[in-house]
C-alpha cells in the first residue's frame, strides 16, 4: 500500500510539474507579439533600431515573468514536493502504527 | 626608469594573477568537494559546511562562495584596469576602462535623469557581478545566479532603495501614493510593491536555472540517442557518445552567454527604472522650494 501512495504522489507531482508549464503558451505569445511589432517598428524607422531593440528586451523580459512563475512552481513539485509528501505520509503511518 | 617599469610589470602580473586565482579555487574546491556521478544530476548548490547560529543554522553554500571570488576577481580586475592611469600617455586598457565607465554613465543618464548620477557605481557593480556569476557556467562551476537566495539578496536590496526614493518625500506622502488613483485599490497597489522585488528575483534566478536544467537534460537525452544508434557496435565507437560532441555548445552559446549578459542587462535596467519612477520628482521639487522659502522668511 506504501508503495502505492509513493508512485501516486510521485505521479501526481509529476503531472502537476507538466500542466504548470501550461502556462508557457501565454508569455510565448506576448512575446512573439512584441518581437512582431519590434520588426515592424524597425522597418518603418531603420534609425531607431538601437532604441526599439532595447526596449523590446526589457518588454520580453516584463512579459516573461508569468511563465518563470510557472517555471518555479514546476522547479519545485519536481524538486522538492515529492520528498516532503512522502516525508509526511511516512509521517503519519509512523505515527498510526 | 628601468626598474620602474620592471616593478610596474610585477605588480600587473601580481594582479592578473590575482584575478586568475579565484576561479582556480573554485575549480579546485569543485572537484575536491562535489561527489562524481554519472547520472542526470540535477541538484542545488553544494553545502560545504554549517556554522551554528542562534535561530538558524547558517549554511556556507557554493554558491555563497563563488559569488565572493567573483567579487575578488571583479576587485582585482578593477585594480588592473585602472593601474598605471595617465592623463598624457593613456594606455590600451586605460581607453578599455574610460569605455565601460562612460557606457555605464551613458546609461545612467538616459534611464535615470540627472538627479540620479550617483547611482553609476551602484549600477555598474550589480550588473558586472551578475554577468561574471552567470558566466561561471563557461569554466565548470556552479552559477550563484542559479541560487534564488542570492538574487533574493539583491532584489531586497534593491527594493530598499526603491522604498527609501519613495519615502523622499515623508512617510505620509509615500502612504498616500498608496491610494493612486483610488483608495479602493489600495491593497492591488499593496500587492504589486510586494511582487516587485519577488518577480525581479525569480525572473533572473529563473532563466539561468532553466538554461542549464535544458543544457543537463539535453546532454542527457544526446547520450542516450548515442547508445541507441551505435550501443550495439562493439569496442570504442559504441561506448564513446559521438552526439554529445558540439550540439550542447550551441545551446551553451544562448543559455550560457546570451542569456546570462541579458538577465544582467534587464537586471540592472530594472534596478534603474524602479528606483527612477518611484522617486516623485516633482513633488520633491516643490517640497524644497517650500523649505527654502520658509528658511528665507525666519532669516
Amino acid at each position: 500500500m506504501v508503495e502505492l501512495a509513493i508512485g501516486i504522489i510521485l505521479g501526481c507531482c509529476a503531472l502537476g510539474a507538466g500542466m504548470a508549464m501550461i502556462a508557457g503558451i501565454g508569455p510565448g505569445i506576448g512575446e512573439g507579439t512584441a518581437v512582431a511589432s519590434a520588426c515592424e517598428a524597425i522597418g518603418r524607422q531603420p534609425e531607431c533600431r538601437s532604441t526599439v531593440t532595447t526596449t523590446m528586451l526589457m518588454g520580453c523580459a516584463v512579459a516573461e515573468t508569468t511563465g518563470l512563475y510557472a517555471l518555479v512552481i514546476a522547479i519545485l513539485l519536481i524538486f522538492v514536493a515529492p520528498g516532503r509528501f512522502v516525508n509526511i505520509l511516512l509521517e503519519n503511518i509512523s505515527n498510526l502504527g | 626608469m628601468k626598474s620602474e617599469e620592471r616593478s610596474f610589470r610585477i605588480v600587473d602580473a601580481l594582479l592578473l594573477l590575482m584575478m586568475i586565482i579565484p576561479f582556480l579555487c573554485g575549480i579546485a574546491l569543485h572537484v575536491m568537494f562535489k561527489p562524481s556521478s554519472d547520472d542526470i544530476e540535477i541538484a542545488g548548490a553544494l553545502i560545504f559546511f554549517t556554522i551554528k547560529m542562534p535561530f538558524q543554522d547558517l549554511p556556507i553554500t557554493e554558491s555563497q562562495v563563488n559569488s565572493w571570488l567573483v567579487i575578488i576577481a571583479v576587485f582585482f580586475l578593477c585594480l588592473f584596469l585602472t593601474h598605471g592611469l595617465s592623463a598624457t600617455k593613456p594606455t590600451r586598457r586605460q581607453h578599455l576602462a574610460e569605455m565601460a565607465i562612460e557606457l555605464a554613465e551613458n546609461l545612467v543618464h538616459s534611464n535615470m535623469g540627472d538627479y540620479f548620477s550617483g547611482f553609476v557605481p551602484f549600477v555598474a557593480a550589480i550588473m558586472v557581478l551578475s554577468v561574471f556569476s552567470s558566466l561561471l557556467t563557461l569554466i565548470g562551476l556552479y552559477p550563484p545566479t542559479s541560487d534564488f537566495n542570492v538574487v533574493a539578496g539583491w532584489a531586497l536590496l534593491v527594493f530598499i532603495l526603491i522604498t527609501y526614493y519613495k519615502m523622499k518625500c515623508g512617510p505620509v506622502h509615500y502612504l498616500k501614493s498608496f491610494g493612486d488613483p483610488v483608495p479602493f485599490l489600495a491593497p492591488l497597489n499593496i500587492i504589486s510593491e510586494v511582487a516587485t522585488p519577488i518577480s525581479m528575483a525569480f525572473r533572473h534566478y529563473g532563466n539561468v536555472l532553466s538554461g542549464s536544467v535544458i543544457s543537463v537534460l539535453v546532454a542527457a537525452g544526446l547520450q542516450g540517442l548515442t547508445k541507441l544508434a551505435l550501443g550495439r557496435i562493439e569496442g570504442f565507437i559504441g561506448e564513446f557518445p559521438f552526439f554529445q560532441i558540439g550540439i550542447p555548445a550551441i545551446l551553451s552559446i544562448y543559455f550560457d552567454l546570451f542569456s546570462g549578459c541579458l538577465q544582467a542587462f534587464i537586471f540592472a535596467m530594472l534596478t534603474m527604472l524602479y528606483i527612477a519612477t518611484g522617486f516623485p520628482e516633482d513633488d520633491y521639487k516643490e517640497k524644497m522650494k517650500k523649505k527654502k522659502m520658509k528658511l528665507q522668511k525666519e532669516n
